[in-house]
């Protein structure tokens, strides 16, 4: 009787631990990363530009005034740009990074932020500065979230760039290959599609590292 | 992220770096599995609007995806096995509950993305605030459902143990206390101590009034409670069938996805259904203590479902999205 009593309340956890586990990706957002540095070689912030996927895109855009049907402009976008930044704070902007080893604080964006949108793709460009601008011999940025709602990948072209800095060396820690499931799931998506990710979780997650001097 | 909305469903872990998760196994197969379908299902709204035949291809994979998503991480397949579980519901009951809570879901994210964007034109923003106060309601019905269970099992689970040091300790002394403690619960459990069978029919009335033949109308709390919350994939999926000029398509995806989730949720409420009826057959053999155990694993069924409840509400534990099960 212990023994199942026992099974029981283990299956009831297990349950309970398992509906807390992590759901699947909604939103994919296809990454390009600028590490901005001081002419000192202090690295001062990160400026990303992140593309939304095309549902996720027309979500976020649904019932926003435009002049022109089915195009936004930079303006137009203002008020949902201003939003998104302002969401993105109480996730850390999903963007993680250590000097030497020691975390970095990160500020809020810098002004100047702004939305586009081409071909059904929404686009987030913004800077986020450092707290304490640092000479760093190892810098590491992670770029993901821990809830994997949002999958963030590096895009294929320019995904990460150096500005500024002297004679620092870029590692982009790209994640695994995809399976074959998620190789043939990507084939069915149509060409026309800009954002054509697959990876999800931190079994995929992109890591940057700079070495610096 | 674009909005309050999605930012919300986010929940935990904001502002430290937690390790990313490791997806491996079974649960990372589970996930790819219902990435994959969800990233085909904007390429085949695309081509339902060329191609109508399309529009059946979308339907199966919705229904895949309904079937996988539910198999996911989720609240409401726990709330429900363990609400099942806490009332000592019949497996046919858990199938019902699983239908009607899947089946509300999907009517909820069609009526929010119907009115909200499609009548009134308005925002992302404006839906994802409309879902978070239905998400808050959802949650708090939760805990209430939780909290009545468990001070009902808890007293339920006290009085056995109780009956039990007292049968310890003066054979007769029982009989009294009965005629006053539980007239009015229709307690056939303790009257006859030494009649196992009294007390371990399956579904013979419980020492609550929660488990009797209003079962429907009491459960309509937990239907409402799992079901008043969208899916935030259904949502997604309905507005940018909107955009493409759709929404029916759309519609009929979500409620093709409410039936796969329905199919999980009812399999695995079976499972916990099925775990407690083996339960109360072993506690035959063990008059007594059987009782305890019993109740005992009501009370925790009831306590999941307070612990599920505290946890959504207070924002520690991040739902299952606007999508969730």
């Amino acid at each position: 009787m212990n023994v199942l009593l026992r099974i029981l309340f283990v299956s009831l956890l297990v349950l309970a631990a398992g509906s807390l586990a992590q759901a699947h990706p909604h939103v994919w957002v296809t990454m390009q990363t600028e590490l901005v540095y001081a002419p000192d070689g202090t690295i001062t912030g990160i400026r990303h530009a992140w593309s939304f996927d095309d549902m996720f895109s027309t979500f976020a855009t649904q019932g926003l005034e435009s002049k022109e049907k089915g195009k936004f402009t930079r303006d137009e976008l203002a008020p949902l740009a201003k939003v998104n930044v302002e969401s993105l704070k109480e996730f850390g902007y999903f963007t993680f990074a250590t000097a030497d080893g020691k975390k970095m604080e990160l500020t809020d964006p810098a002004p100047g932020f702004w939305l586009d949108y081409k071909d059904q793709v929404l686009t987030l460009n913004f800077l986020l500065p450092f707290k304490k601008p640092v000479k760093a011999k190892e810098l590491k940025v992670e770029i993901y979230d821990p809830s994997i709602f949002v999958d963030f990948a590096f895009a294929k072209d320019k995904p990460v760039q150096l500005a500024g800095a002297p004679k620092c060396k870029l590692d982009v820690v790209l994640p695994r290959e995809m399976t074959f499931a998620e190789g043939k799931a990507l084939s069915q998506i149509p060409a026309e599609e800009k954002n054509t990710t697959m990876a999800w979780g931190a079994q995929f997650a992109s890591k940057i590292l700079v070495h610096c001097p | 992220m674009v909005d309050a909305a999605m930012a919300q469903p986010f929940g935990l872990n904001h502002g430290t770096a937690p390790a990313p998760s490791e997806v491996g196994g079974f649960a990372g197969w589970i996930l790819a599995k219902q990435a994959e379908f969800y990233r085909m299902l904007s390429g085949l709204i695309r081509a339902a609007k060329a191609d109508g035949s399309a529009a059946y291809t979308l339907l199966g994979i919705s229904f895949l995806y309904g079937v996988f998503h539910a198999a996911g991480p989720g609240h409401g397949k726990a709330v429900i096995s363990s609400y099942l579980v806490a009332n000592n519901e019949t497996w046919r009951r858990g199938i019902v509950l699983s239908f009607a809570s899947a089946i509300l879901q999907a009517f909820s994210a069609i009526a929010i993305v119907g009115v909200v964007a499609a009548l009134l034109g308005a925002t992302a923003k404006v839906m994802g605030d409309t879902v978070r106060v239905i998400e808050i309601v959802s949650y708090a019905l939760i805990l209430l459902i939780g909290l009545r269970l468990l001070w009902v099992k808890g007293r339920a689970l006290l009085q056995a143990v109780g009956l039990k040091e007292r049968a310890h300790a003066h054979d007769h002394a029982h009989e009294h206390g009965h005629g006053h403690h539980h007239h009015h619960d229709h307690d056939h459990d303790h009257d006859h101590d030494h009649d196992a069978s009294a007390w371990s029919h399956g579904h013979a009335p419980e020492p609550s009034e929660l488990a009797g033949v209003h079962w429907l109308r009491r459960g309509l709390t937990a239907i409402v409670a799992v079901g008043l919350r969208p899916c935030s994939g259904a949502i997604i999926v309905l507005v940018f069938a909107l955009a493409q000029g759709l929404f029916w398509i759309g519609v009929a995806s979500t409620f093709v996805m409410g039936l796969g989730t329905a199919i999980t949720v009812a399999a695995i409420a079976t499972l916990a259904v099925g775990a407690r009826e083996l339960a109360g057959r072993l506690a035959k053999a063990k008059p007594g203590a059987g009782v305890i155990i019993l109740r005992g694993l009501e009370t925790a069924a009831a306590l999941v479902i307070v612990l599920f409840g505290a946890a959504l509400l207070t924002g520690y534990l991040a739902s299952e999205r606007l999508m969730g099960v």
